[in-house]
């Protein structure tokens, strides 16, 4: 058999979840408070699962890296989360949330846990709700909804552009009322760097205390990895600067699989790079697709006025702009998925017609919307019949400050141009990673014990994942999926006793993480952290990010390789170990993306079609479309480390029972 | 067959353009909480008016790395303005020189070409420097714990709709729910009181109907925990909103202080 079994219980789609769950074990009250879970991170997944987890009366420590729980990465998402409400009544359902979810992933994610994820996604707005999340509300003080890319209904809830922010706070103050009531002891400024591995099983983690520096090792019955994704691989990201993989690396190390580490979700509508002094890409959400369109002129003249200062995106007439989402996917227009529009960004940009300096950059233009559509509904609003012009412009900009203000304000603050006044330039920039550590239905990696929640997990967005779904994903593992799975492997554990850290492997890990920090001191070579980082981050952007070819993937293979070699015997890490230094923060995690940056190479190399935010240049369409290859390539590659550098593949079939795959077309 | 994309064409991530600016900075430098910490002077040179306040540090680091000296710390982590980590008082002002901007998003376009900029920590006897420019602003938590939340268990929420809510009120909430929790508001007074950010979180609550029945316990078990912190009292200089990244308004403070009084006397 396989060493992969996900655990899909039997039975109809959409009675799979509610009859597993009624049948997993239970843990009895007086049990549950002898068991210690251990949750790292406090994103919206870790947040919400520890919260809940305590609420069942669980002990829970929860780490981060972090000086508060709540800064963590999830506090920057923007546009929205995700639910089959139908509050607009325009034909949603759960159903129809499953079905998008499939087909935006491209038909590489599993059925049960998509149907899954539909069918808890209710709750959670229910949940933030009653936590005192302040969504935005229509004037009749019911909840208001927004359209995000790849469907054609409106599902996405929001809080302005600060939606994770939100959310976060919302998870954040569940999570603060069990530290208050001593259910969960908090550990910020606390970063991971291993998991102790005892019989086969996940026992415990070696912590490294950020501002003492000393390492602490903590036991649990379970440990739930929350720890994010790993965009960072790529240098330059929205991701923020401290995201990174080394938690989920360090399982990887010790075990627990790697699934399709090469699906990368590169976002279309990004702020351009401004210079080499760049240390991170910034997000302009998805939601600003609701209204705004994307173009470049039709001309090259107009091009080059444009770049030479000559023109301003404003001046070009109508009949001149190439809306070239609207023209090649009439259905979805503006509202493609993220892939789709990304490539087609590049594919203009590529051609000649970019409206920057660079040359890549894109126009995302709000002035029809905000004259005509919002301009026009205030005027009437108002009473006014005749509105001018710059009542139009006026009344408009109202309505989209409060929609987008935030994002408005934050790309001034970036560009120093007003996005009122002139469209914004925008180009596509990583921002998700799809892939992550395998897991099963339960959320349990291969290695016992161990779980993966949000981000850091593979689970359900398949090779692409749709906007506002992430929030979603991360608060289903945390309030609704892991409070009843973690039952079936904890309810076996009530006889075992708390394991003493002085235990063997504990030892012997935090001797191992001992002497690879002592290693980083030992070098003291010439060059900084950052200096690697960034040349790995130019790897993987030219030649694994939004096309890739076998060439180019296998010279970037020999590439990193010989970056690691150079890594491990130039780098600087000034400072000691046991102070506040992030620094060896940095060079922690750095060492891991260059392990990471091989794999996801390898993985890309193997995938021989392209799906989702794979895109491998030697298999498309004559229209430039993903080409799938489903009979040979609808698996979940989960990848089990050898040794570094060396790797098996093992292959996890996706079955699909319910949906008919096809093409995916938003034409 | 021809394809659309070609490798030879792909992007350039990292496009060379070097600043013409040169600045004079003059950093706080105090190696743990039990260190004096002193002033020290570094020369910021070729910087670009696009870079953002903290890229100007990342210059300024690398190159004390490779000179093999110790990099300056500070806390950072979304440089995008809401994750409140990043915290410098710039110029003797928290976030620098523009009003509703952290520091992350503070540009050098901000500043000019000779400038001597003056850079410190948070000051606050319930803020402790770790490092540099690095706090402990782990006070903020607590008074999240004393009682920051609604407690409602997860599975116990009724239908999102059942329950609406004026759009004047959750538009108020949520601009008092804006705060990021940076602690600028504490660092711009001279009290060091955290009023703002505590009448922030009972605002958004107050407001609230889902928050109604708490609200005795919450702002009383807040306030507690805000004094215990070691924080001061509020004197109305109203600096702290004037200094605030997110603008949040003094009206915040009134409200807490209406909710304080009544539940004072429901408690007695
Ligand atoms: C700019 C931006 C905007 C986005 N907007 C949206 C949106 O509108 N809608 C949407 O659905 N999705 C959005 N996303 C995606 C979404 O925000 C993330 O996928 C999601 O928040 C991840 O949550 P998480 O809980 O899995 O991890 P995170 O929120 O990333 O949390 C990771 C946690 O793990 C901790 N951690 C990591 N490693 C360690 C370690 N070794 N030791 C200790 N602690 C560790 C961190 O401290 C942190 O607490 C956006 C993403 C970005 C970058
Ligand atoms: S009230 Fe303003 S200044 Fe104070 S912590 Fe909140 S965001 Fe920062
Ligand atoms: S780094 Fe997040 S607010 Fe400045």
């Amino acid at each position: 058999m396989s060493k992969l079994d996900s655990k899909i219980p039997e039975g109809p789609i959409d009675q799979k979840w509610t009859k597993y769950k009624s049948t997993i074990p239970l843990v009895n009250p007086a049990n549950k408070r002898h068991l210690e879970v251990i949750v790292v991170g406090s994103g919206l997944a870790g947040s919400s699962a520890a919260a809940t987890l305590a609420e069942m009366g669980y002990s829970v420590k929860v780490f981060c890296f972090q000086d508060s729980a709540r800064r963590a990465h999830s506090i920057a998402a923007q546009g929205g989360i995700n639910a089959a409400k139908n509050y607009q009544n325009d034909g949603d359902s759960v159903y129809r949330l499953f079905y998008d979810t499939i087909k935006g992933g491209d038909y590489r994610a599993r059925e049960g846990n998509v149907h899954r994820l539909a069918e808890v996604s209710g709750s959670i707005i229910d949940q933030c709700v009653a936590q005192g999340v302040p969504f935005a509300r229509e004037y009749g003080g019911l909840l208001s909804n927004r359209s995000f890319g790849g469907t054609q209904v409106q599902r996405t809830f929001y809080a302005a552009g600060q939606t994770g922010q939100q959310l976060l706070l919302g998870a954040y103050s569940g999570l603060n009322r069990q530290i208050g009531l001593g259910n969960v002891k908090m550990y910020a400024r606390h970063e991971m760097l291993d998991i102790v591995n005892i019989d086969g099983k996940c026992r415990g983690i070696i912590a490294r205390d950020l501002v003492t520096g000393k390492l602490e090792r903590h036991f649990g019955h379970a440990v739930l990895l929350c720890t994010g994704g790993y965009g960072n691989v790529f240098y330059l990201s929205t991701n923020a600067m401290g995201s990174n993989v080394t938690a989920a690396w360090k399982a990887h190390k010790r075990g627990a699989m790697f699934a399709n580490p090469c699906y990368t979700q590169i976002h279309p509508t990004c702020i351009p790079v401004s210079g080499d002094h760049q240390s991170k890409l910034t997000l302009m959400s998805e939601s600003l697709r609701n209204d705004g369109r994307i173009w470049v002129p039709k001309k090259k003249e107009d091009v080059e006025a444009i770049r030479a200062g000559k023109k301003k995106g404003s001046d070009i007439p109508e009949e001149d702009r190439d809306y070239y989402l609207e023209r090649r996917y009439p259905a979805f227009g503006n509202l493609v998925p993220r892939d789709v529009a990304s490539r087609a960004s590049k594919e203009r940009c590529d051609a000649g017609y970019g409206v920057n300096k660079t040359g890549e950059a894109v126009y995302l233009d709000f002035a029809s919307n905000m004259k005509y559509k919002y301009g026009k509904q205030v005027a009437t609003l108002k009473g006014i019949a005749n509105p001018t012009e710059a009542q139009l412009t006026e009344f408009g900009k109202e309505v989209v400050k409060e929609k987008y203000g935030n994002l408005f304000d934050m790309y001034k603050q970036i560009t120093g141009e007003d996005p009122y006044e002139i469209p914004m330039m925008i180009y596509p920039a990583v921002h998700y990673t799809m892939g992550g550590l395998w897991v099963d239905y339960n959320l349990m990696t291969n290695i016992e014990g161990l779980y993966a929640l949000g981000e850091a997990n593979f689970s359900d967005h398949g090779a692409n994942r749709l906007g506002a779904s992430a929030l979603m994903q991360g608060l289903a593992d945390g309030y609704f999926v892991i409070p009843y799975t973690i039952g079936a492997y904890l309810s076996k554990e009530i006889g075992t006793k708390a394991i003493p850290t002085d235990k063997e492997e504990f030892a012997k890990t935090e001797q191992e993480v001992q002497d690879r920090i002592n290693k980083f001191f030992a070098i003291k070579g010439t060059k900084s952290v950052d200096y690697f980082h960034k040349r790995l981050g130019k790897i993987m952007w030219e030649k694994c990010g939004m096309a890739r070819n076998k060439e180019g993937l296998e010279w970037a293979i020999a590439e990193i390789q010989k970056i690691r070699e150079e890594f491990w015997k130039d780098v600087r890490v000034p400072g000691d170990a046991n102070e506040f230094n992030p620094e060896l923060e940095k060079a922690n995690r750095v060492a891991d993306f260059i392990e990471l940056g091989e794999l996801m190479c390898k993985d890309a190399l193997n995938r021989n079609e392209s799906c989702g935010g794979h895109f491998r240049e030697e298999f498309q369409t004559e229209e430039g479309e993903a080409m799938r290859d489903d009979e040979n390539y609808k698996y979940v590659a989960a990848w089990e480390m050898k040794e570094v550098g060396n790797w098996e593949l093992h292959k996890e079939d996706l079955i699909y029972e319910n949906i008919k795959i096809a093409q995916r077309s938003y034409k | 067959m021809a394809f659309p994309f070609a490798l030879s064409l792909f992007p350039k991530p990292f496009t060379k353009m070097s600043g013409n600016m040169n600045l004079t900075l003059k950093v706080w430098r105090q190696k743990n909480t039990n260190d004096k910490g002193k002033f020290e002077t570094y020369k910021a040179e070729n910087i670009s008016p696009d870079m953002s306040f903290l890229e100007m540090f990342d210059v300024v680091n690398e190159r004390l790395i490779v000179e093999g000296k110790e990099p300056i710390a500070f806390d950072h982590d979304c440089r995008e303005g809401i994750c409140g980590s990043c915290s410098m008082y710039i110029n003797g002002r928290p976030h620098g020189p523009n009003n509703g901007v952290t520091t992350c998003q503070l540009h050098m376009r901000s500043f000019k070409d000779g400038d001597i900029i003056v850079v410190e920590p948070w000051r606050s006897a319930a803020f402790p420097v770790i490092k540099d420019l690095a706090v402990d602003r782990s006070s903020f938590d607590r008074i999240q714990a004393a009682g920051g939340f609604i407690s409602v268990n997860t599975g116990n929420a009724q239908d999102a709709n059942s329950l609406p809510i004026p759009k004047n009120d959750a538009d108020e909430s949520f601009a008092a729910a804006a705060c990021i929790g940076c602690g600028a508001c504490v660092a711009a007074c001279k009290n060091s009181s955290a009023m703002l950010f505590v009448g922030a979180k009972v605002t958004q609550f107050a407001l609230l109907p889902q928050g109604k029945p708490e609200a005795t316990q919450r702002v009383l078990a807040m306030v507690n925990q805000m004094d215990a912190e070691g924080f001061g009292s509020c004197t109305n200089t109203g600096a702290c909103s004037a200094e605030c990244p997110k603008e949040i308004s003094l009206s915040v403070i009134a409200r807490m202080n209406r909710e304080y009084l009544s539940a004072q006397l429901f408690a007695e």
